[in-house]
């Protein structure tokens, strides 16, 4: 017990010079982005001192709630419109967006051998159901839907297609079996340092519009220096590696 | 109201209809047997009755996701029977329905049936009425309001499930595409215009039934009461 609190000691007094103006940030983080962020606040809070308080959810809410005055200080979104929205309609702050995170789209399948290299998956009879995320709420599933005309699959899709509210559902469609093949984030289906489980093809950027994921200052934060603290980290070569690691780019 | 919309509201009626039918059916021996059983194993069975009230329903939903997948046993059996998968179809949404508004109809039967007077039962029994005959022409006339709080909530219950839907039936226009999920869509997409419309057809809707259960139970006043 006294070499416990020998350590704390030793410990508060290295950290003892940030702790000193140490915050708390409560943090709005799209649904696609938690995990990376739980890792991500790890090292925010080693090399700075403050504390997170993370709740992920659907960007569209996020968005609803915040006008709602709920009592965010950061959103990290999973699209670049809404933070620019809030913007725009006062409730960030000005010249603090940008661009934390590139999604990268997947067509995946929980099996091997399933999805081949090309996506030409697509126009066989080799599945009953594909999963996309809805196009009207969410930035994956509008890059989904893109990609298929692309490809001009739209015909062979027809009818088969299934839609998730979000792309984390997207993702428990095809996981659980249900749909063959799905659309869904490469962050969703690679663990870093780990082979990709099943079959995919990385979908071409140049075949939809970029995901670009964009982070922003919350009006009620504006003075916070731990926020600020947190949005410069967020761009710092530490954190660029780790999120590239998770399947961003 | 769109011509989707429509197919929301006809799509939602018929889950709402075929899923109460399949409930009194299947609930009205279950509930029997627990008013009458002096079995110790009847709480537990009760429990397992009142589950559905507990879980989350989007957990229940994700659970059934796993159940009725390919890997999952519900799954392997209706492929082995060669019905194919229940996820994203409307007898899979009826099955989940079944479920998930179980404690609805078959609480409410269990009061009434409970409240059948064991004397009447037994007169029934002295001028050699077999037990079905007892059932039918005894038990069920009394246990009438019974039956109707229970065909009106699970009804009701049924047009009112979202998390269930939502996570197993793949928002499929006219073929899962309910009410409360078409709803959903339109608030979430910030289409408040369809939402509030889709909305009010809700509020009204549900309003006429309560308001014709509560009618349709003040005479008697009895109190066969819900399962809240």
């Amino acid at each position: 017990m006294k070499k416990m609190t020998w350590r704390l000691a030793m410990l508060l007094a290295c950290v003892l010079p940030t702790v000193a103006n140490a915050g708390e940030v409560s943090v709005a983080v799209a649904a696609n982005f938690s995990g990376p962020m739980a890792k991500l606040a790890e090292g925010f809070r080693a090399s700075s001192g403050h504390t997170l308080k993370l709740t992920s959810g659907a960007t569209g809410r996020f968005y609803s709630q915040i006008l709602a005055g709920a009592p965010f200080d950061v959103l990290l979104a999973a699209d670049d419109d809404t933070p620019r929205r809030l913007v725009n309609e006062g409730h960030a702050v000005a010249g603090t967006q940008f661009t934390y995170a590139v999604g990268q789209l997947v067509l995946w399948s929980a099996l091997p051998g399933v999805v081949d290299e090309q996506g030409a998956v697509l126009k066989t009879a080799r599945y009953k159901h594909l999963a996309i995320a809805n196009p009207k709420l969410a930035p994956y599933g509008r890059a989904a839907q893109e990609t298929l005309a692309a490809q001009g699959a739209g015909e062979a899709v027809a009818g088969r297609i299934v839609t998730a509210e979000s792309i984390a559902q997207a993702f428990q469609f095809v996981v659980s079996g249900n749909a063959e093949i799905g659309f869904v984030a490469l962050s969703q289906v690679k663990v870093p340092g780990k082979p990709v489980q099943g079959s995919y093809w990385l979908v071409p950027p140049s075949l939809h519009g970029e995901i670009r994921q964009d982070a922003v200052l919350l009006k009620r934060a504006k003075g916070s220096a731990a926020a600020q603290a947190l949005l410069a980290y967020l761009r710092s070569a530490d954190a660029k590696a780790l999120i590239q690691g998770y399947g961003y780019r | 109201m769109t011509a989707a919309d429509w197919s929301a509201i006809r799509l939602t009626a018929e889950l709402a209809a075929v899923t109460t039918v399949l409930l009194l059916v299947l609930g009205t021996p279950v509930a029997w047997w627990l008013a009458r059983t002096r079995s110790r194993s009847k709480p537990v069975w009760a429990a397992l009755v009142a589950m559905p009230l507990v879980l989350p329903p989007s957990v229940l939903g994700f659970y059934l996701l796993l159940l009725m997948g390919p890997q999952g046993p519900v799954g392997q059996l209706t492929q082995a029977l060669g019905i194919g998968r229940l996820p994203f179809t409307f007898a899979g949404l009826v099955v989940a329905s079944v479920l998930y508004s179980m404690p609805f109809v078959v609480q409410p039967l269990q009061q009434a049936f409970e409240a059948v007077p064991e004397r009447a039962l037994e007169a029934a029994a002295t001028l050699r009425a077999g037990p079905w005959d007892r059932f039918f022409t005894v038990a069920l006339p009394l246990a009438r309001p019974g039956f109707i709080t229970a065909s009106v909530l699970g009804f009701a219950h049924t047009v009112g499930e979202f998390g269930v839907v939502l996570m197993m039936g793949g928002n499929i226009p006219g073929q899962t595409r309910v009410m409360s999920v078409a709803i959903y869509d339109h608030v979430e997409a910030a289409e408040y215009a369809d939402a509030h419309r889709l909305a009010a057809a809700m509020v009204a809707f549900a309003l006429t039934v309560l308001v014709t259960l509560y009618w349709v139970k003040r005479p008697r006043g009895a109190d066969a009461g819900a399962a809240r």
